[in-house]
C-alpha cells in the first residue's frame, strides 16, 4: 500500500506548527498504525530529516500513552481501539490520512504529536484514591463487594487515562475521565468514606486545569478506546450536587 | 571505588522465622528523623510506585522519576493474568510453605530460599492492601474474592481483575503515589530518564537525569537510591515489553560497581501472538490464564496445511497434555515454550513461516458456553482479533513463544541492597526471587512485596546503621558523572553516520534471539560474542542521531538505550556461555536429558553468578554466591 500523510509538525510548545505532507510507501495491512509511522520515520532519518515525534509505549492498548487524532477522530476510525491497536488493513491503498495531536488547552503540545497530559495526574491527586496507608489493612475478605457492584466499578476503572475523551469533546471537557475514577470509587465500599470530598475536589481540579464543561454530546464515549460509559458523568453530577448541598 | 562482595546477609534461624526475627532486629529511624533523609526512586511501576508511596507515608523525603509522561504508564500496567498469594481462600490445600516450594521448584532451584519464603509470607498482605485501596478484584456473587489457577501450581491461588490485573494493581499504587504527591511528600519527575549513578566514598550518592522535554541534564543527591526500572527483555528487540523498557539505569549502576546477577536467565513466554512481518515492533502476550481453558496443539503430520477445522482430533497432537499429563496445558512457561519450539522445529508449526501452534478454546466453549469464556477472557480475545483479524471464538488462536521477563538483574542481598551500599534494587530489576524461571502471576507479587512490605523496613536499617551524608551536587563525583553523560550524548551526535539506532537495535535483537534465545549452545554463543562487539563498534561508526540535545528528541533517547543494550548483550551471552548446565529459562542444548528436558548440574552450578564490571566488556569478573538449600531437597523438576 501507498499512502499520503498530512502530519502536524510543531517544534516545541511555543512554535506555531503546520501540516507537512509525507508519502508512506511499502505499507502492509498487518502493520499497526504506529509501525507504519516507524517506517516513515526510518525513511526520514535516512534522508537526514527529523522524524515525527509521537507518544507510545506498550503498543498493546493498555498503557494509555499513545494518542493521535486520525482523520478527525481520536485514536482513529475503529471503535474501542487505541491507535497502537489500529491496523493498516483498515485503510485503502492511495488514501490520504490526516494526523494531528490531541488538541485541548489543558493538553499543551510538547512536540509534533506529543502533548502534555499531566493535568490528568493532578485531577487524580485531588482525590482519586482511597486514603489508606500501607500496612494495617484488614483481611481482604472482610470487605465483601457484591459482584454486580464490583463489575460496575471495574467497568469504570478500565479507563487508561489516554485523553481521547478530551480530544473528542468540542468543549475539551475531562468529565468522562474524571467521572470514571469517581465511579470506580463510588461503586465499592472502600470508597464511601471520602465520597463527598472526593467528588468536589476532583470536579474543582478539573475546572482549575482549564477543561471545559460537559454539554452531553457523548463524543467522549464514542472515542473512548475502553468503552467508558457516559452514565458515569450523570453519576458524577448527581454526587457533586449531593456533596455541595449537604456540606456544612 | 566499590568493593564487590556477594554477602547475602541472610538472617540466621529457621526459615519460617527469619523475616520476623530480622524485622525485630533491624535498626529503626525515629519518626521525626525520617524527613531528614532523602530517597531517590527511579521507575514508578509496581515496585517503584509502591515504594515511593510507602516510604513517603513513613515520613521520608522522596523524589521519584519515570521516563513516561505519567507514572500510570509504567509497563507493570500490561500484566494480564493475576497475582499469587497463599490465602488459601478456595480451601484447596495452599499455604505459605506450598507457595514457597512451588516458586523454588518453578525457578528450577536457582533462587535463594530465604527471599522466596519471605515473598510467600508477605503475599497475603499485598492482597489485603490492594483490596483496601479499592482494587476491583474478581469476586464471587457473595462478594468474596475469587481465584484461578496458573502454570506451575496445582492450587488456585491467583487473584485477578479480568485480564487487566497489572493495570488495576498499578493504578492502586499510582493513586497511592499521587496522594503523596498532593501532600508534598513526593516530588514526581515524569519524562525524566536516569542516565548515570553517582557513587561517593563507595556509597550511592545520587543520580544524573535528562529532562526528556528540554534536554536539561540534572543532578540529584539522595541518602539512598532505589532502582525500580524493570527488566532488560528489550535487548532482544522483539519482546512483550513496552517500547521504552530498557537496561540503561541498571547498566549504569553496574558500570559504577553493582554486580549483575544471572543475566542469562530470560523468560520466553509460551503464548504470544506470532510475528507477522519484518515491520514488527513488538510482540503481544496472550495471558497464561488462557491455558486454563485453551488446549495447545499442532498437527501430528509435518507440513499439514489444512485449516484447523479440517484436522480431525486423532490427527492433532495435544503435545503438552501428552508430555506432561499431570500439569497438561498448565506446565510452567519455560517448559511450554520449549515444547512449542520443538513442534515447530519438527516442521509441524502453523501459520506464516510455520512459527506457531494452536491454542484452541472450542472444547471449553462447548462445555461452558461462549459467554463464560467471554467473561473470563473477553478483552484478550478482542485484542487477538484486532491484531490478527481472526476470531478466536471461531478459529483457534495461533501462538508462539516470545521474550517476556528477565529473572536476572542487579544482584541484591536479603535487604534488597546491591553491591553498592545505599543502592537498592526492587522488582524485575533485581535478580532475587525467581531463580532461573518465574512462575505466572509472581511478578506482580514480587514487585509489590518489594515496594510495600520489604524496602520500608530494610531501607530504614541502612539509613540508621550507615548514617549516610547527603553529598553536595557540586561534588567532583557529580561533576564527573554529568561530564560522562554529556560526553556520551555529544559523541552520539558526532558520529553523523547513516544508520538509525532502531535498525541497529533490530540487528542486535536478531543475534541474541537466535543465539541466546530459547535454546543456546557453545558454538552459537561464541559466535554471538564475536558479532556483538563488532556491531557495537559499527554502531559508534555509523549511527545517525538527528536533532540536538536541547529539545524533545526521541531519536536520542532511543540511541542512548541502544548503546547500553549493545554493551549489556555481551554480558548476557558470556553468562550463558559460562553456565554449562540447563536450568529454567536457560536451556543449553548440550545439557539435556534423554527425553529433552533441562539437565541441571547442581554440583558445579548451584550458585548465583554475580558479574563485576572491570572496564572491559569482554572480561567481567565472576563472583559466586553459593545457593544453600536447607529446607527443600534439590530434585529434578518434573511436571509429568
Amino acid at each position: 500500500m501507498e499512502l499520503t500523510l498530512n502530519v502536524w509538525r510543531q517544534k516545541n510548545a511555543s512554535d506555531k506548527g503546520q501540516f507537512v505532507t509525507y508519502k508512506a510507501t511499502d505499507v502492509t495491512p498487518d502493520m499497526s498504525f504506529l509501525e507504519m509511522l516507524d517506517v516513515v520515520n526510518e525513511d526520514l532519518i535516512a534522508k537526514g530529516e527529523e522524524p515525527i515525534a509521537f507518544d507510545h509505549d506498550c503498543r498493546e492498548g493498555i498503557c494509555g500513552m499513545c494518542s493521535l487524532v486520525i482523520d478527525g477522530v481520536p485514536h482513529g476510525p475503529d471503535r474501542s481501539t487505541t491507535t497502537c491497536q489500529l491496523h493498516m488493513r483498515r485503510f485503502k491503498n492511495g488514501e490520504t490520512i490526516t494526523i494531528e495531536p490531541f488538541r485541548a488547552s489543558a493538553f499543551p503540545v510538547v512536540r509534533d504529536l506529543v502533548v502534555d497530559r499531566s493535568s490528568f495526574d493532578r485531577i487524580i491527586q485531588a482525590g482519586g484514591y482511597v486514603t489508606v496507608n500501607t500496612g494495617g489493612a484488614p483481611d481482604a475478605n472482610l470487605i465483601p463487594v457484591p459482584k454486580v457492584e464490583a463489575d460496575q466499578a471495574f467497568d469504570a476503572a478500565a479507563c487508561i487515562g489516554c485523553g481521547a475523551c478530551v480530544a473528542a469533546c468540542k468543549n475539551a471537557s475531562a468529565s468522562l475521565f474524571t467521572s470514571a475514577k469517581l465511579a470506580h470509587m463510588a461503586h465499592v465500599p472502600q470508597g464511601q468514606a471520602e465520597r463527598k470530598r472526593r467528588v468536589t475536589a476532583m470536579v474543582e481540579a478539573m475546572d482549575a486545569e482549564g477543561f471545559g464543561s460537559c454539554t452531553n454530546t457523548y463524543d467522549c464515549e464514542a472515542a473512548c478506546p475502553k468503552d467508558i460509559s457516559v452514565k458515569y458523568i450523570a453519576e458524577m453530577n448527581r454526587d457533586y450536587r449531593v456533596a455541595v448541598l449537604s456540606s456544612e | 571505588m566499590v568493593d564487590v562482595k556477594l554477602d547475602s546477609k541472610i538472617p540466621a534461624g529457621p526459615l519460617e522465622s527469619k523475616w520476623d526475627r530480622h524485622r525485630r532486629e533491624m535498626k529503626l529511624v525515629n519518626p521525626a528523623n525520617k524527613r531528614k533523609f532523602k530517597v531517590l526512586v527511579v521507575g514508578t511501576g509496581l515496585a517503584g510506585a509502591s515504594a515511593a508511596a510507602t516510604l513517603s507515608e513513613l515520613g521520608y523525603e522522596v523524589d521519584a522519576f519515570c521516563f513516561q509522561d505519567s507514572p500510570r504508564r509504567a509497563h507493570s500496567i500490561a500484566a494480564q493474568g493475576g497475582i499469587n498469594a497463599a490465602k488459601n481462600y478456595p480451601n484447596d490445600g495452599d499455604s505459605v510453605g506450598r507457595l514457597f516450594y512451588d516458586t523454588i521448584k518453578g525457578g528450577d532451584f536457582r533462587s535463594r530460599e530465604a527471599n522466596v519464603y519471605r515473598l510467600a509470607q508477605v503475599s497475603n498482605n499485598i492482597i489485603d492492601q490492594c483490596a483496601a485501596q479499592g482494587v476491583p478484584f474478581a469476586r464471587e456473587y457473595g462478594g468474596l474474592l475469587t481465584n484461578r489457577s496458573f502454570g506451575g501450581a496445582q492450587v488456585s491461588r491467583t487473584f485477578y481483575a479480568r485480564g487487566q490485573t497489572g493495570q488495576q494493581l498499578l493504578l492502586g499504587a499510582y493513586q497511592a503515589l499521587e496522594k503523596q504527591v498532593r501532600r508534598g511528600a513526593v516530588r514526581m519527575h515524569a519524562r525524566h530518564e536516569m542516565l548515570d549513578l553517582v557513587v561517593k566514598n563507595g556509597k550511592a550518592a545520587g543520580i544524573v537525569t535528562r529532562d526528556l522535554v528540554s534536554g536539561k541534564i540534572e543532578r540529584w543527591a539522595g541518602h539512598a537510591v532505589l532502582l525500580c526500572t524493570g527488566g532488560y527483555g528489550n535487548v532482544f528487540f522483539l519482546s512483550t515489553n513496552a517500547m521504552g523498557c530498557n537496561v540503561t539505569a541498571a547498566w549504569k549502576a553496574h558500570k559504577r560497581g553493582a554486580a549483575f546477577a544471572n543475566p542469562c536467565y530470560t523468560q520466553i513466554h509460551p503464548t504470544c501472538i506470532p510475528v507477522s512481518g519484518d515491520h514488527q515492533s513488538k510482540l503481544t502476550l496472550m495471558s497464561e490464564s488462557l491455558r486454563n481453558d485453551g488446549r495447545c496443539w499442532a498437527p501430528k503430520k509435518a507440513g499439514d496445511k489444512r485449516p484447523p477445522s479440517e484436522i480431525p482430533d486423532e490427527e492433532r497432537d495435544y503435545y503438552l497434555e501428552r508430555k506432561y499429563p499431570s500439569f497438561g496445558n498448565l506446565a510452567p512457561r519455560d517448559i511450554a515454550s520449549r515444547a512449542a519450539k520443538e513442534v515447530c522445529d519438527e516442521g509441524r508449526g502453523v501459520g506464516p513461516g510455520g512459527k506457531g501452534v494452536y491454542l484452541d478454546f472450542s472444547a471449553a466453549i462447548q462445555r461452558l458456553g461462549a459467554d463464560v469464556i467471554e467473561q473470563r477472557y473477553g478483552n484478550l480475545f478482542q485484542m487477538y482479533e484486532k491484531i490478527t483479524d481472526e476470531n478466536p471464538y471461531k478459529v483457534p488462536m495461533r501462538i508462539y513463544p516470545a521474550v517476556h521477563y528477565t529473572m536476572g538483574g542487579l544482584w541484591v542481598d536479603y535487604n534488597l541492597m546491591s553491591t553498592i551500599p545505599g543502592l537498592h534494587v526492587l522488582g524485575e530489576a533485581n535478580f532475587s526471587d525467581h531463580g532461573a524461571n518465574r512462575l505466572g502471576a509472581s511478578a506482580l507479587m514480587q514487585g509489590l512485596a518489594d515496594g510495600y512490605f520489604v524496602i520500608p523496613y530494610t531501607l530504614g536499617h541502612y539509613l540508621a546503621t550507615e548514617k549516610p551524608e547527603l553529598v553536595s551536587t557540586d561534588a567532583p563525583e557529580f561533576q564527573a558523572a554529568e561530564a560522562d553523560v554529556t560526553g556520551r550524548i555529544d559523541k552520539l551526535f558526532n558520529v553523523k553516520g547513516d544508520r538509525s539506532a532502531f535498525a541497529m537495535h533490530k540487528e542486535l535483537g536478531k543475534i541474541v534471539w537466535e543465539k541466546c534465545g530459547m535454546a543456546r549452545d557453545r558454538a552459537g554463543l561464541q559466535q554471538a560474542l564475536q558479532e556483538i562487539p563488532a556491531l557495537r563498534e559499527e554502531f559508534w561508526q555509523s549511527v545517525r542521531v538527528p536533532g540536538s540535545n536541547a529539545e524533545f528528541n526521541q531519536s536520542l533517547e532511543y540511541a542512548l538505550r541502544t548503546a547500553d543494550f549493545l554493551e549489556f548483550a555481551e554480558l548476557m551471552c558470556l553468562d550463558a556461555l559460562h553456565r554449562e548446565e540447563s536450568c529454567g529459562g536457560h536451556f543449553r542444548t548440550e545439557y539435556q536429558t534423554d527425553d529433552g528436558e533441562a539437565k541441571r548440574n547442581d554440583a558445579d552450578f548451584a550458585y548465583v553468578a554475580g558479574w563485576e564490571y572491570t572496564g572491559d566488556f569482554g572480561k567481567p569478573k565472576l563472583h559466586k554466591e553459593p545457593l544453600e538449600f536447607e529446607n527443600v531437597a534439590l530434585a529434578t523438576r518434573s511436571y509429568k
